[in-house]
């Protein structure tokens, strides 16, 4: 188990939720949340995940928990007992691997337990994976919420008498409270204020440290994941677009909407303005999606073949290792692209 | 006071928020925690008020034999359809029975139907509702239909069907109000769960891979439970006036089991109800006390589980 | 006509009294807006932007009182005092909508779902100007067009629902730019919308800003946004303006230590993975249970005994202005 094998490998996996209407019920086509995702994520790393709202980020996530099924695909576990098809077993057996992989959630508000004190909501896990007295737990928890910044006595209120920042770091206790190897942060500092923001981030970094995890980091800001994260994933309608180191993003982007993405970013910093790109029109629907190229519509470098035929993510060579994209234009790797020549 | 209000003319509520401010002001700094939960328990008098009423029939019904000076069931030829007088709280009824003795012991059999009706409905409901609200898929579907079928039914059809078939009595009436009860109550906590199921911590249990049912009751049923207390305290009040409808059209508990609903039976007669306003005043007056008792405790635990009025 | 002022806030206070209890939501606010300029304010949840916006417009709660100070409207018929109408008198409702507009950050709920986005705009033209029926028709189709909606003749008599995010922020702003207002009051208008929405938005309030010449003010949590599209920003706290000025100066060199906080706090893309985010201590304050003297004091570096004193706001150039007992100190540390 060397630090940067794949803790996880997704191949073509996919997620498709049935649309039913009418009276009666009837499926009457699918939305394609996840649509034939590969990807490797490596032990102790920080997988960002980025994209716009509905792209499936959140899906992808919890596909990753088995917490929604694929309907498609393998995702698949390597740990030191070897290789382990997740998406293959059923709840008794993924047992064994909930402990390994775990989630933050978003909302603060409703990621707590609102009837029971947190030490409640906190023990239940604990239990179910061996820790019988509950003196034991009570200790647990309280080294927990100390690992988060929080006092030991916090464990005795309800959630409602904590603050936005504080529910969060809660929630993170809580994900690590069975010690897991991977944790999956659904935008888990985007509904907070950019002050706590900030202490949140500065925990889960200290923590990854200490404790030795790998994130799959989802957020919608890209300039979060550039602090953070060490690749990057860009998803856009249930596709995954780009995926590079976290730097050759920002310095090499090769994919179209990762250019629109990022430029339209406003940037905190007056020396650093830069031209936006404005994209036309809204992110189409997952239920049909566009053919071809899911971005064409869109894409301002947009060409016939892309209105027909699907880009496949391609290997591109790049001075931080592999950079993948999936456009048909980036056809001399590293040389002259026609995207990185300004358009009037 | 500002040159801000100046032009505005004053009103009543300016003189409400200057009482507030002045009063924060003078209090900055300092906590008072004590003084307002205070206030907002003495805001919920009616609850209060309905609970004392509930308990103090609830115990004088419990200790009926201790309380009541006669019984309920033995008629007295002596003192037939006499008013209220000191032997006779509450008069007596047309044969000569005491009105007071047979409301205490009525409202053993009426607040037992009642309560225990709605509580067994509860039970089933909830246990069924829960469950099938979490894990949904064909379980959800079945036990949907099948509420659908007995709420889809007139009701009073349906009673009269099943004491056709059941007969008389007591325990036929529990069962009855059961069966046509439940899904009220089912449907209710099942609507509850279909939310929560979405909130962020029960995907968060779900991730640790607890089981089902151990999330489904033991950790989203205590945020349902508002809910269902109310639902249970408007049910009791429905049962207690249905037992009282259905006794009155013989369709209940048989007569010679004193019920506040067998009771009122005899204000039936025209002449009774003209000339013995004793019969069936007293008791009637009891039965709404009690409901509205009842209704007001539902209220009060409607508020105090509301989230937005948690401190 | 640029820099002329359209509207000036002097000395605002607004308390909410909800709950039995006494919220000082705004404790004194100042700032001005200009023709043709764009001014940010700038704060966390809870500092209380949407409160000064709701001022403004006159749609506080029922439960809440303009205290003291002056909101002044620079109309073309002389300077009319908001704060002093009365809340839905004729007045007040003739300058809501025709001389001040306001967008919100959840178009879904400030459009109503069962009327066109056509028929809500003509309903504003039918109010404020004295358009006939066609040109009324004409007039939403051309601002819809303007707004970038495909399909304009088509799009103006479809409902809300049928109108995705972007597309209702860009119909509710269509409908606030229908009488040509000369302030534009803008709540947090892209916070639910998603980056590339969020650009088209700002797209259209530049252009708005330069042909029009509308007055923007403009309220955002996202200092970025700040850097993008402000020329003048303000900096709020719990309900005080603790920084002002023009954007280059406050963000440059910022002279209140919260301002440089919150600037220190944020990553900023571009800057790489090794820049240093500083987090701010502690928590905002519980608005019931506020610091006496500067409310920042709790979290600030800088603190000594006189901040329990509210400071006065000092001009530190004519166009900048800060509300701290130690600025100078700041400014020189921070000079560094
Ligand atoms: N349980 C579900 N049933 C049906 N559609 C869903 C469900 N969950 C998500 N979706 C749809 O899948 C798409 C991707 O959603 P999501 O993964 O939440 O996106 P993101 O997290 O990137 O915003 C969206 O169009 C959403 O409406
Ligand atoms: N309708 C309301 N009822 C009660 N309190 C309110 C209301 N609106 C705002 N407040 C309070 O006023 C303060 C400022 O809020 P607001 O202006 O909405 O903040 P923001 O800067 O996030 O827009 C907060 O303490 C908030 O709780
Ligand atoms: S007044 Fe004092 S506490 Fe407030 S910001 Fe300035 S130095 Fe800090
Ligand atoms: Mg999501
Ligand atoms: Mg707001």
């Amino acid at each position: 188990m060397q630090p940067n094998d794949p803790i996880l490998k997704l191949r073509d996996v996919q997620v498709h939720f049935p649309v039913k209407t009418g009276v009666f019920k009837r499926v009457t086509g699918h939305v394609r949340a996840v649509d034939g995702v590969d990807l490797d994520v490596r032990r102790g790393e920080v997988l960002g995940l980025v994209g716009e709202s509905g792209c499936g980020k959140t899906t992808l996530g919890k596909a990753i928990l088995q917490l929604v099924r694929a309907t498609q695909g393998t995702v698949t576990y390597s740990g030191e007992d070897g290789e382990t098809e997740l998406t293959s077993l059923d709840d008794a057996g993924l047992f064994r691997f909930r402990k390994r992989l775990q989630i933050v959630f978003q909302d603060p508000h409703s990621s707590l337990n609102p009837a029971f004190t947190i030490f409640g909501s906190l023990e239940d896990p604990l239990r179910h994976y061996g820790v019988k007295t509950r003196e034991e737990r009570r200790k647990i928890v309280g080294d927990l919420l100390e690992a988060v910044n929080m006092r030991r006595e916090s464990m005795d209120r309800y959630p409602h008498e904590f603050s936005g920042g504080q529910r969060q770091r809660i929630g993170i206790a809580r994900a690590l409270s069975i010690e897991p190897e991977l944790i999956v942060c659904d935008e888990a500092v985007s509904a907070l204020d950019v002050s706590i923001q900030a202490q949140v981030l500065q925990l889960l970094m200290e923590l990854k440290r200490e404790k030795n995890l790998t994130y799959v980091f989802i957020t919608h800001d890209l300039s979060v994941t550039e602090y953070l994260c060490d690749r990057i994933a860009v998803m856009y309608l249930g596709k995954i677009v780009e995926l590079c180191d976290a730097e050759d993003l920002y310095a090499n982007t090769l994919h179209p909407y990762s250019q629109a993405l990022l430029s339209a970013i406003p940037v905190a910093d007056l020396d650093k303005k830069s031209r936006r790109i404005v994209l036309q029109g809204d992110v189409p629907s997952p239920v049909n999606p566009p053919s071809g190229c899911p971005f064409h519509p869109r894409c301002r470098y947009v060409v016939d073949r892309c209105k027909t035929e699907v880009p496949e993510l391609r290997r591109f060579k790049s001075a931080k290792g592999e950079h993948m994209a999936a456009c048909h234009l980036i056809d001399q790797p590293l040389a002259e692209q026609p995207l990185r020549t300004e358009s009037p | 006071m500002t040159d801000a209000n100046a032009t505005r003319p004053r009103t009543r509520r300016d003189a409400q928020f200057d009482k507030i401010r002045d009063r924060e002001a003078a209090l900055a700094g300092t906590r008072q925690h004590t003084a307002r939960f205070m206030s907002k328990f003495l805001n919920n008098r009616l609850a209060v008020v309905g609970f004392v009423i509930f308990a103090v029939i609830c115990l004088m019904s419990l200790f009926a034999p201790l309380i009541a000076q006669h019984d309920p069931m033995s008629p007295n030829l002596r003192a037939i359809a006499k008013p209220p007088s000191a032997e006779h709280w509450f008069g007596t009824d047309k044969t000569g029975r005491d009105v007071f003795a047979r409301v205490l012991y009525g409202g053993r059999v009426s607040i037992l139907v009642g309560l225990g009706s709605a509580l067994l409905s509860a039970i089933i409901g909830v246990i069924i509702g829960v469950y099938s609200g979490y894990v949904g898929g064909w379980l959800d579907w079945i036990a949907m239909r099948i509420s659908e079928i007995f709420m889809s039914f007139p009701q009073i059809i349906l009673v009269l069907l099943l004491v056709a078939i059941l007969g008389q009595s007591l325990l036929n009436l529990i069962v009855i109000f059961t069966l046509t009860g439940w899904g009220g109550i089912y449907r209710m906590a099942r609507a509850r769960m279909l939310s929560i199921r979405e909130e962020e911590y029960v995907q968060a249990l779900r991730s640790f891979g607890l089981g089902p049912a151990r999330i489904a009751y033991k950790h989203m049923l205590p945020n349902a439970l508002g809910p269902i207390m109310v639902n249970i305290t408007l049910s009791t009040a429905a049962f207690i006036l249905q037992e009282a409808g259905l006794s009155f059209l013989g369709l209940g508990v048989p007569l010679s089991i004193p019920t506040w609903g067998n009771i009122l039976n005899a204000a039936q007669d025209l002449r009774v109800l003209e000339q013995n306003w004793w019969i069936w005043l007293p008791v009637g007056a009891t039965i709404s006390l009690f409901v509205l008792s009842v209704n007001f405790i539902g209220d009060g635990l409607r508020d105090a589980t509301d989230p937005s009025q948690q401190g | 006509m640029a820099n002329e002022v359209a509207l000036t806030v002097n000395g605002l206070k607004t308390y909410i009294y909800t709950n039995n209890r006494c919220n000082r939501a705004l404790d004194g606010v100042s700032f001005e807006i200009r023709q043709g300029k764009t001014l940010c304010i700038v704060g966390e949840s809870g500092c209380g932007k949407s409160v000064t916006a709701d001022s403004i417009m006159q749609l506080l709660p029922t439960l809440s009182r303009i205290e003291d100070g002056e909101i002044t409207y620079h109309g073309p018929d002389g300077p009319v005092r908001i704060d002093q109408l009365p809340r839905d008198g004729a007045k007040m409702r003739a300058i809501r909508g025709k001389e001040i507009a306001m967008i919100f950050q959840d178009p879904m709920t400030a459009l109503n779902p069962v009327y066109s986005i056509g028929f809500q705009i003509k309903e504003m033209l039918k109010y404020h100007t004295g358009l006939g029926r066609s040109d009324r028709h004409s007039k939403a189709i051309d601002l819809l067009r303007s707004m970038g909606i495909p399909l304009p003749e088509k799009r103006v008599n479809e409902y809300p629902h049928l109108y995705s995010g972007g597309m209702r922020q860009r119909a509710m702003i269509a409908i606030a730019m229908s009488c040509n207002p000369r302030i534009l009051i803008a709540d947090e208008p892209t916070t639910a919308l998603d980056v590339t929405i969020q650009a088209q938005i700002f797209e259209l309030m530049d252009t708005l800003k330069r042909d029009h010449g509308t007055a923007i003010m403009l309220i955002t949590h996202d200092m970025g946004v700040v850097a993008e599209l402000a020329d003048d920003v303000a900096v709020m706290y719990m309900g005080n303006i603790v920084e002002a000025g023009p954007v280059g100066k406050v963000l440059r060199n910022p002279v209140h230590p919260y301002t440089r906080a919150l600037l220190e706090s944020i990553p900023v893309l571009g800057r790489g993975k090794d820049q240093e985010i500083k987090a701010i201590p502690g928590q905002t304050p519980d608005p019931y249970n506020r610091p006496k003297g500067c409310q920042f004091a709790d979290r600030c570096a800088y603190r000594i005994g006189a901040c329990d004193q509210m400071p006065d706001e000092t001009q530190v150039a004519p166009d900048h202005r800060v509300t701290c007992w130690r600025y100078e100190e700041f400014a020189a540390d921070a000079a560094e």
